[in-house]
């Protein structure tokens, strides 16, 4: 090989209260594959925002060198002048201008201001053919599918003349057969003299492609190694993923030991759910659960196994299409057709995102706790104001909500005290069991550490409790049973005896073909 | 963020008593409450700035008798109209048919009045469940079908126009039984013995302050049965003053005129419920929650499809009002009526407060916008400014009233 192309030396990116890199150092090879993995949360989308120039020059600490060059992006025109393009997990491409005109955006073949078609058309239907789609350059991006729509964004990165091509998790939408040909095209690229960088949690497709692998941890470099090299195997990249200490970050628990014979508070049963837009895609296949009373039952997977999807699914038929399958409450069959039917049954779902599906930020910290339960403050329609006000402070004192008062908008709360009202409006709603998605995503060591115990608190209340985390270490820490989850199906179920890392990691980055 | 929310430290709970050393909290709550308000108190302000200084060019003649009693009849209907579009964009949406939909009902009442006869308070009645129906078809395919309201309104407003002029065939309709012309114009009837001022709005206004004080006191009373935190008794009484004095000078000018319009009655009665509702009622809550975040209300188990539907619904129904308001008032309904009504109850809105993004704004807001725009109105046709000029003006002061809003949040920082 001919010496890096890329180095990125010390680099540390602190936002508001989370340091989410903190001494970084990546070096990237000529002409290699590079792929970087790591726990959700463990830096590595930060780290490419901050190659490709999203996160400017000036807002991080460190240095970065390509070919050579010390390198100051201000912003992702500057760093695509020099030949790094990234493509993001969320695709950017606008769905209703045709391939060619996505391929140039931002780029177009004009001439003071007026495009030059037939110029246009040729060199898209080139770029088209290179990434191994025949499809008409004039076709509306909207009309074909994520696959293919992720091999536009490839072609509109060569149209830039790129050198270094990140690619952030670029088949966690994808189905097998787009995966596979998503992979050759690396590969066929790679031949051709570009280099790419390739985020990923999928542990076969990394060694398909890669030839080394760069593992992140908690905004650190833990190691880099060659993928090729005999003693590079899933279970040593693995380790490096998630190895750490976990003592002293959780409240003593005394594990629960379901009775026997009484029904779960909930069961789920045979539950599919299929993709909203893409009707064909299953996001969740055939999964079973159930939670005890008192219990607290973990959840893992990667991005895309399909937790939130399993749950939003279930909670009011919140996400997806054609849900099938069926729920049970204490034995019952219910119907959870609507949120209100699930809240009637005394079901809450804690959403993974707060801002967007859980608070309305410009509203008080009073009036978003009463939100879901409205009807507890109120007679005949009418909300008695001092009673909601005196709830609330109830809450603001139990959970420890850190806010001068009530009547503060939740907006301007940190993301820990945020997290601790949207807990408060579902405790509020008293149900039997809860459903909490990524409850500490986001929030500081010592708000977690006080949401674990208000979450320890709920199942010796006697309630059922479904925790959806990414961080093995909480849900080890907190869980008496934990499943796990793989692109949409239950792949493992575990108990608190048998559940380390290791084990719960290998079921987690397990693909389709293993399962069988 | 300009506060840092996190550093404070945890404050002990709220005293039993509901007195002791919350103080410092409370004048918080009150600082911040102004600043989150700025727009509501910014407007206020500049209300009776805009008023002193039409009084002061107008020498006086601004807040003669007469002209407020004018003042109140030829805003009534843009008010009514303000009320149900602050609803509307609260929840998220726009309405652009309500003028449309004034002039409609008004031709309604008037075939019904005057061509065929029918008692005025049925044909009233019948006018508002027209006026519930339109904006119930409008809701529908809104909140049951995902039309985007301005779409549907749009077509709204250009369907009741053209159903206006069909319904009168081009022609004006009038007159109209006394009994209507009275909602529109009349005032309050006199009795008892003569005194230079109006005896029944003196007595009205007695009770309005009786029972504004006795609804302060209670609350009071409540706030300290719940151990919660409660004005300062001075501060308490100032407040108490200043609402009585308000109520107080409204009062005498109506009374030393002709007495107080039934609009005025009217309107007060849809504040005051309006107001309440908003604030306090299920239905209130579940507006704001769906216009402030529209997934996490659903996620909430709010039914925002009946929300919205009955958000439009209302708007319908205070839209019949204000166009049986304006017949009465001009005595005919005309085919031109109404026309860029719906612009004013917007503009009003956002004068008032309210956000293009729903979830903010309150009906008091609304009031307080549309006055705003009746007393430039007003005050610049006292000083007999052209209507070209008026509309720069009105354009002037809505883009200053918005502007000064973003310019302040920014400012504060977010």
């Amino acid at each position: 090989m001919a010496g890096p192309v890329l180095e990125m030396r010390s680099i540390v990116k602190t936002f508001p209260g989370v340091k989410a890199l903190s001494d970084v150092t990546l070096t990237v090879q000529q002409g290699e594959v590079h792929a970087i993995c790591g726990e959700n949360g463990a830096g590595k989308s930060t780290l490419m925002k901050v190659l490709s120039g999203v996160h400017p020059h000036g807002s991080y600490e460190g240095e970065i060198l390509f070919e050579g060059e010390v390198c100051r992006f201000k912003d992702i025109r500057a760093s695509e002048h020099h030949g790094i393009v990234i493509i993001h997990q969320e695709l950017a491409l606008s769905p209703y201008l045709s391939l060619a005109e996505n391929i140039f955006l931002g780029n177009e073949h004009a001439k003071r201001g007026f495009i030059n078609w037939n110029l246009t058309l040729r060199h898209a239907t080139e770029l088209l053919r290179r990434v191994g789609l025949n499809d008409h350059p004039e076709t509306r991006v909207a009309d074909i599918g994520v696959g293919k729509q992720q091999l536009v964004e490839i072609a509109k990165a060569l149209s830039k003349k790129v050198k270094l091509l990140i690619l952030d998790e670029p088949t966690a939408a994808l189905n097998d057969e787009d995966s596979e040909k998503l992979l050759d095209l690396i590969l066929e690229l790679k031949k051709q003299g570009i280099t790419s960088i390739i985020i990923s949690h999928k542990l076969n497709e990394i060694r398909r492609v890669a030839d080394s692998v760069t593992i992140l941890r908690d905004g650190q470099t833990i190691e880099t190694l060659d993928v090729k090299a005999a003693e590079t195997t899933e279970d040593r990249i693995i380790s490096g993923m998630v190895g750490r200490d976990l003592e002293h970050r959780f409240p003593e628990r005394t594990p629960h030991h379901a009775e026997e014979g009484a029904a779960p508070a909930l069961e789920i049963r045979d539950w599919t759910v299929h993709h909203p837009i893409d009707q064909q895609r299953k996001v969740v296949d055939d999964v079973s659960i159930h939670a005890r009373r008192g219990e607290i039952v973990g959840i893992a997977g990667l991005m895309g196994a399909g937790r939130t999807e399993l749950a939003m699914s279930v909670f009011g038929r919140a996400y997806g299409r054609h849900a099938a399958g069926t729920v049970l409450k204490d034995g019952r069959e219910i119907r959870t057709k609507s949120v209100a039917e699930a809240v009637g049954h005394g079901i809450a779902y804690v959403t993974e995102d707060r801002k967007h599906y859980g608070l309305n930020l410009i509203d008080t910290i009073n009036r978003n706790i009463s939100l879901s339960a409205l009807g507890k403050v109120a007679r005949r329609g009418i909300v008695d104001e001092h009673e909601e006000r005196q709830v609330a402070e109830g809450y603001r004192t139990s959970m420890n909500i850190k806010a001068p008062t009530v009547f503060e908008p939740v907006g301007k709360l940190s993301g820990g005290n945020q997290q601790k009202v949207v807990l408060s409006k579902w405790i509020f709603a008293g149900p039997d069991v809860l459903i909490l998605d990524e409850p500490t995503r986001g929030i500081d060591v010592g708000a977690k550490f006080e949401i674990y115990t208000v979450i320890d608190k709920l199942a010796a209340e006697g309630k059922a409790i479904v925790f959806i985390s990414s961080e093995l270490p909480e849900l080890l820490g907190m869980c008496d049973r934990i499943y796990t989850m793989a692109a949409g199906r239950l792949t493992g179920e575990f108990s608190r005896a048998e559940a380390t890392q290791e084990v719960l990691m290998r079921q987690m980055t397990k693909d389709k073909e293993v399962t069988r | 963020m300009s506060t840092d929310v996190t550093n404070v430290p945890a404050e002990a709970p709220p005293g039993k008593d509901g007195s002791g050393g919350s103080g410092e909290n409370l004048l918080r709550v009150m600082l911040d409450g102004l600043r989150q308000n700025m727009r509501q108190y910014g407007m206020l302000l500049a209300l009776g700035l805009i008023v002193v200084l039409f009084a002061v060019w107008t020498d006086g003649q601004l807040l003669l008798p007469r002209n407020v009693s004018n003042l109140v009849l030829q805003n009534s209907y843009i008010l009514i109209l303000a009320i149900g579009m602050m609803l509307v964009i609260i929840a998220g949406h726009i309405d652009l048919s309500v003028g449309s939909l004034t002039a409609f009902v008004g031709a309604f009442a008037a075939v019904l009045m005057v061509e065929h006869d029918v008692a005025w308070p049925v044909a009233l009645l019948l006018c508002l469940v027209v006026g519930a129906v339109a904006g119930s078809v409008q809701g529908f395919l809104i909140a049951y079908l995902g039309i985007p309201s301005f779409i549907v309104t749009l077509a709204g407003m250009l369907l009741f126009r053209g159903l206006t002029e069909i319904l009168l065939e081009g022609q004006t309709l009038g007159p109209f039984p006394d009994g209507l012309q009275k909602v529109g114009n009349g005032f309050l009837p006199e009795v008892g013995p003569t005194t230079n001022y109006h005896n029944i709005t003196l007595l009205l206004g007695l009770a309005v302050i009786v029972f504004v004080v006795l609804q302060e006191i209670r609350d009071r009373k409540r706030q300290q049965e719940f151990t919660l935190d409660v004005l300062p008794a001075k501060l308490f009484v100032l407040k108490l003053v200043a609402l009585v004095a308000a109520v107080l000078t409204v009062t005498m000018l109506l009374a030393s005129y002709k007495g107080a319009p039934i609009v005025l009655l009217i309107l007060g009665a849809l504040v005051v419920g309006y107001g309440y509702v908003m604030r306090n009622a299920v239905f209130g809550r579940h507006i704001y929650a769906i216009g402030g975040n529209l997934p996490a209300a659903k996620l909430s188990g709010v039914k925002d499809k009946k929300v919205t539907f009955y958000v439009f619904l209302n708007m319908g129904m205070l839209a019949a009002l204000a166009g049986l308001v304006v017949a009465a008032r001009l005595n005919a309904a005309s085919p031109k009526a109404g026309l860029s009504f719906e612009l004013e109850a917007i503009a009003s809105s956002f004068i008032g407060g309210a956000s293009m993004s729903g979830g903010v704004g309150t009906v008091l807001g609304a009031i307080i916008g549309g006055l705003v725009l009746g007393v430039l109105n007003n005050g610049m046709n006292l000083l007999s400014v052209g209507t070209d000029w008026q509309q720069v003006i009105k354009g002037l002061a809505l883009l200053a009233a918005v502007g000064f809003d973003v310019w302040n949040k920014r400012k504060v920082g977010s």
